[in-house]
């Protein structure tokens, strides 16, 4: 699945985004972000305070306990400050 | 007739305006917000997602159309680099009275700020901070629900 990092997420992690293929123990968001954790420090920064974080599967916001099924797209952000 | 757009580009608000002046439409509503220099902010940078930004923008507008039964609705929002005193954000709502149009436009405002993916960084001298959501911004969107 293609994953998606903006603002400071996107900062700690170094890159806006990137291709994975995680297993199959990997159900919902925040066990994704679990498991990105263990990718490299950033990413363990980036997701070190779940709540302080939001996500969108395939351009709508959900829950971090959505299951990601057949996503396609995830994105994982700070709360949003537009306007 | 919807009218939604994501720019890098100034807001040139004289011709959005009268895009959004629809022929016997009784009143118009605009809100424009601008970057505010307070707090020593030199600079405001926007980031965004490409293509949910959109999409999420366009449910609002069609929202606020079918709800208030309007004539015509305008989202423009800016991206990337701006100064102090420029335009980030300007929405226009055109009914057949006043109270449609102006509801509408607060409707747009306070929920764009909740449903919208948008990040501000605030700059201050070269120091640059990611501006933090409010809770008062996520109950000003609840009451619209």
């Amino acid at each position: 699945m293609q994953l998606l990092y903006f603002a400071w997420v996107r900062e700690r992690i170094g890159v806006g985004g990137e291709e994975v293929d995680p297993p199959e123990a990997v159900v919902n968001i925040a066990d994704l972000m679990c498991w990105l954790s263990q990718r490299s420090p950033g990413h363990a920064a980036a997701f070190a305070e779940p709540e302080r974080l939001r996500a969108a599967i395939d351009q709508s916001f959900v829950p971090l306990d959505t299951a990601l099924g057949d996503a396609k797209e995830v994105a994982i952000f700070p709360p949003v400050t537009g306007g | 007739m919807i009218n939604v757009s994501v720019q890098p580009a100034p807001i040139d608000l004289a011709s959005e305006l009268a895009a959004v002046e629809i022929k016997g439409a009784g009143g118009i509503a605009t809100f424009i917000g601008t970057v505010r220099g307070d707090d020593g902010v030199t600079g405001l940078t926007l980031e965004h997602y490409p293509g949910m930004t959109e999409g999420a923008l366009i449910g609002l507008a069609e929202d606020a159309f079918v709800r208030w039964g309007l004539l015509g609705v305008t989202i423009i929002h800016r991206v990337g680099e701006m100064a102090p005193g420029d335009h980030i954000v300007f929405i226009g709502t055109a009914a057949a009275h006043r109270k449609e149009a102006l509801e509408s436009c607060a409707y747009l405002i306070d929920r764009l700020k909740t449903d919208a993916p948008f990040w501000k960084q605030e700059t201050r001298g070269g120091e640059a901070a990611w501006v933090e959501a409010k809770a008062s911004d996520e109950v000003a969107a609840q009451r619209w629900s």
